[in-house]
């Protein structure tokens, strides 16, 4: 029992502020270390929104319904919105800022604009993600099985036709070289 | 949202521990339905104790051919596990066809159990609703109910348990590992979730400062040879409006036994014995088919707006049964194809 109490109290002072109830959440962004001390109802998608000021990803139902939050955790996709940043610590995200080497786009961001996969755009980043993330799953390569694992992601441009090209281009590139 | 305190735990902390001093706490593991619902006012815990860090997220092959599926595992993990893939087919492709690949990444096994209704009254403040306001009323009743159950019903409640994943595990007759202030405990899943009746806020039979630690499925030769049935309003990312889980064990045309559940039509995870003991020991035909599928509307109590239930669920499990007796004759094996 002793052992338990020391746990809970020192669980306590580490993770609470108790003032102004701000908890310190460290984890690596596009490459980079941050260090942030937030209210914990601070989602992930307005941690790197508001705080870190890495507005590509957008927010667009807040529910988990539209995948225009999608970024990638460990390298798995997410939706960044129904998550709290402090649930982060020590794991690395990937937004869509962390795609690009410099001026040299990844693969599925230069597939995307060879199809004209978009047309408002302002679910792109969210559909760039989770192409990305397929290229690592373990699902084939069909125009139904893209269809079906793009699903997550609304674009009420319907423009799926050319997403669906360039998502298909991309997994052919990538197992190319895999 | 309401403040709330967030304690991280790490490995070696007990969370049931944690949470029995925590008042009004809650467990955090995908988060996918509670921040979702704290967002919306629904849940509003005082305290979150996040168990993401607990060693819970194991699939391990138990020695008498079962599985034990850790309850921190990730929908999608299950869904890719070659054991599940073999094994239990029907598992498989319920989880492949619930929600989309990023919260399959983010909800766990234990999350998705405790998954809460997605009937816009139970969402929205602004309704009456039994479960979230004991004795208020239910507005589902007398509004727009298209969504809603026909099976396992009352005068209080009739809100549909959205899981996919939980139809075929009360098909497979799995038991739910409890870990709680009083030690540990076994609950066949069948027994977990509890129909509404007069009492709609109590969900399931787990108590106060309970945690799910993991999911047994017992070996089960039947669910090599399954499929999972999922009808709904797109061809993907939306939930049932009725599914089918079902195992057939066939000798010859001959049905020898049967599993079968039901989804998106239910107050529960709905189990459908009296199905099963119509095809049990029955020669596949059309018209043992029809029979079923009655016996798996009796007593469905349709309301305004959701009666087109009645017939859909019976379309949907006699295409269950067409498509799993068909590929049982000729051994070609169940390949996917459940949408």
């Amino acid at each position: 029992m002793a052992k338990d109490s020391q746990t809970i109290s020192s669980l306590t002072e580490e993770t609470l502020n108790a003032e102004d109830n701000l908890t310190a959440v460290s984890f690596d962004v596009n490459g980079r270390s941050v260090t942030l001390s937030l209210d914990p109802r601070v989602t992930l998608l307005d941690a790197l929104r508001e705080h870190l000021h890495l507005t590509g990803t957008k927010k667009g139902c807040d529910h988990g319904q539209c995948g225009a939050c999608t970024v990638l955790v460990d390298g798995m996709r997410i939706n960044s919105c129904l998550t709290f940043a402090v649930m982060h610590d020590g794991q690395a995200v990937t937004t869509i800022e962390g795609l690009a080497k410099g001026d040299e786009l990844h693969p599925v961001q230069a597939a995307f604009l060879e199809h004209d996969a978009f047309q408002c755009g302002y679910c792109t980043p969210g559909q760039i993600m989770s192409a990305v993330a397929l290229l690592s799953e373990p699902v084939q390569h069909t125009e139904d099985a893209i269809r079906e694992n793009m699903s997550g992601n609304i674009c009420r441009c319907g423009a799926y036709v050319n997403i669906v090209r360039a998502v298909r281009e991309a997994l052919a590139n990538g197992s190319l070289t895999a | 949202m309401t403040p709330f305190r967030y304690l991280r735990t790490r490995q070696g902390d007990d969370p049931v521990a944690l949470l029995s001093t925590a008042g009004n706490g809650a467990f955090i593991a995908g988060g996918t339905t509670l921040v979702d619902l704290m967002k919306l006012g629904v849940e509003n815990p005082s305290t979150l104790i996040d168990i993401n860090s607990q060693p819970l997220a194991h699939i391990e092959d138990l020695a008498d051919g079962g599985l034990r599926i850790g309850a921190l595992a990730r929908n999608s993990d299950v869904a890719h596990h070659v054991l599940v893939r073999k094994r239990y087919p029907m598992l498989s492709e319920a989880l492949l066809s619930g929600a989309s690949p990023q919260l399959r990444n983010m909800a766990t096994v234990g999350g998705n159990i405790m998954q809460r209704t997605r009937c816009y009254y139970f969402r929205d403040l602004s309704f009456a609703c039994n479960k979230r306001g004991p004795g208020s009323g239910c507005t589902a009743m007398e509004s727009f109910n298209r969504i809603h159950a026909i099976l396992g019903t009352s005068d209080q409640c009739v809100a549909t348990n959205p899981s996919d994943m939980s139809v075929a595990l009360v098909a497979l007759d799995a038991t739910l590992r409890l870990r709680g202030p009083n030690g540990e405990r076994t609950v066949p899943f069948e027994q977990f979730h509890l129909v509404p009746g007069q009492t709609p806020y109590r969900e399931t039979v787990l108590k106060p400062g309970e945690l799910i630690t993991a999911v047994d499925i017992p070996k089960s030769p039947i669910a090599a040879h399954s499929l999972y049935l999922k009808v709904r309003d797109r061809a993907s990312y939306e939930f049932a409006l009725a599914s089918v889980a079902l195992a057939l064990e066939m000798s010859g045309g001959k049905i020898q036994s049967a599993r079968v559940a039901f989804g998106g039509v239910a107050t529960k995870p709905w189990r459908a014995h009296d199905v099963e003991r119509v095809l049990t020991g029955q020669l596949a035909s059309e018209d043992l088919f029809a029979k079923a599928a009655r016996a798996a509307v009796e007593g469905a109590q349709p309301r305004r707006d959701n009666a087109f239930k009645v017939d859909l669920l019976q379309r949907t499990l006699i295409k269950g049964l067409r498509t799993l007796t068909a590929l049982a004759v000729s051994g070609d094996g169940h390949r996917g194809g459940a949408q």
